[in-house]
């Protein structure tokens, strides 16, 4: 189950905070459709909020379609994101990490690396296409 | 219902009034937060609605009766500053006299609190730490289950790990539900996290009060050219906020002219501001009752 969190110097809203995670959480296949959302007790134990504040997170995500509300049970994910699995992103995210090590030990600039990189992935999306 | 009403409540001291021409109404299940400078009237409020004082002028009702009443009082909680427990009595002996003193009493409460503190029945409630006794004066006030819980100060003098697990314990209530909750403090940080009312306050008087989603859409931060006069429905409740021609302002209408650009002020910045106008000048002072 998803543990959820806040950051209080962020000056985002709590309840935006929750949606956002939650929001996430689905985009990056962390969360899928029948998870269920740790119950408002839970959160509200967890983070020592106003318990208001997860139930109106929890509508918007409903309103969003993104999750369902079952009475008396949970509220539950509704959708599986179709990005590539977290183990997937794991591995190209570290693939990054050593190429920015390299580029750092090259000499270059956090600007020039995402220059570098932008345009790698612009070529790379117009070849896909082409 | 309101759980709590004031009308044109007030209370002296002497020569001195603590309180003044308060109207204010509590819905049922709001937590509500008592903000304000010290004496300004907070603890005088709570100890009026608890029913600990009487007062000079105007009226209070608590769940439609007279607080302090024998058919209020059960459903009231009041847990007083510095949670003041018997230093010398033991944490058994405190509970078994406040089950006593109590016509409904849910023993379960304490004894999971304790279990779940790891507070030894057997120590003496001088020997607690000061977050231990402020969970413990909690538990006692929650095992009444009332339907209204006063606290003042609860968290002013724990440290902030205590501060989270004292407040961690009263949302966990909240969620039980059937619980309204006034509690006063000086932290600001925690408002925004644990209330959904605030009540302001300043020299007896009330400052602001509402919903904290209404208070936060009735005001905005206007950047504009210093020759430009404030929109209409904007009065000014703070003033330059940094370098440039800014105003905090309170709106009744929507900001629609593009020469200002409108930001959403934290919470923080609405609170401070309007305990620094005078009394006496305050511009939105009845801008809407909670």
């Amino acid at each position: 189950m998803i543990a959820l969190r806040l950051d209080s110097s962020s000056g985002v809203s709590t309840y935006l905070q929750l949606v956002h995670q939650v929001r996430q959480a689905v985009l990056l296949g962390v969360l899928r459709e029948g998870d269920q959302l740790p119950t408002v007790k839970e959160v509200v134990a967890e983070l020592a909020i106003n318990p208001n504040t997860v139930l109106k997170a929890y509508r918007e995500l409903e309103h969003e379609g993104l999750a369902v509300g079952r009475p008396g049970v949970g509220t539950f994910i509704t959708r599986t994101s179709t990005a590539p699995s977290p183990e997937v992103q794991a591995r190209l995210r570290s693939d990054l990490t050593r190429w920015a090590g390299r580029a750092n030990d090259a000499g270059l600039d956090v600007e020039t690396m995402v220059g570098m990189l932008r345009s790698v992935v612009n070529e790379t999306s117009r070849g896909a296409v082409a | 219902m309101n759980v709590v009403e004031t009308r044109s409540l007030g209370r002296r001291y002497g020569r001195r009034w603590a309180l003044q021409q308060l109207d204010l109404d509590v819905p049922e299940h709001a937590v509500v937060g008592l903000v304000g400078p010290n004496g300004a009237g907070k603890s005088t409020l709570l100890h009026l609605v608890a029913g600990l004082i009487d007062p000079t002028e105007g009226s209070v009702s608590v769940l439609g009766g007279t607080p302090g009443s024998t058919a209020v009082l059960p459903d009231v909680a009041f847990v007083a500053q510095d949670s003041p427990l018997p230093k010398r009595a033991r944490v058994r002996e405190i509970a078994s006299i406040a089950a006593g003193m109590n016509v409904r009493w849910d023993q379960a409460v304490v004894d999971d609190r304790l279990a779940e503190l790891r507070i030894d029945e057997s120590h003496r409630a001088g020997e607690l730490s000061g977050g231990q006794r402020a969970q413990f004066a909690l538990a006692l006030a929650l095992a009444k289950r009332p339907k209204l819980l006063l606290l003042d100060e609860p968290v002013a003098s724990l440290d902030p790990l205590a501060r989270r697990g004292f407040l961690q314990s009263l949302m966990a209530a909240v969620a039980d539900g059937g619980v309204t909750v006034v509690f006063s403090t000086h932290l600001i940080d925690d408002l925004q996290r644990t209330c959904d009312h605030l009540v302001v306050l300043g020299q007896g008087s009330l400052l602001l009060s509402g919903s904290i989603d209404e208070i936060v859409q009735g005001h905005a931060v206007l950047v504009g050219p210093p020759d430009r006069p404030l929109p209409r429905g904007c009065t000014i409740v703070g003033g330059h906020r940094s370098v440039g021609h800014q105003h905090l302002v309170a709106v009744s209408t929507p900001v629609t002219d593009p020469a200002w650009q409108v930001q959403t002020p934290t919470l923080d910045e609405i609170v401070l501001a309007h305990l620094a106008l005078d009394p006496e000048q305050h511009p939105v002072r009845h801008l809407e009752v909670v």
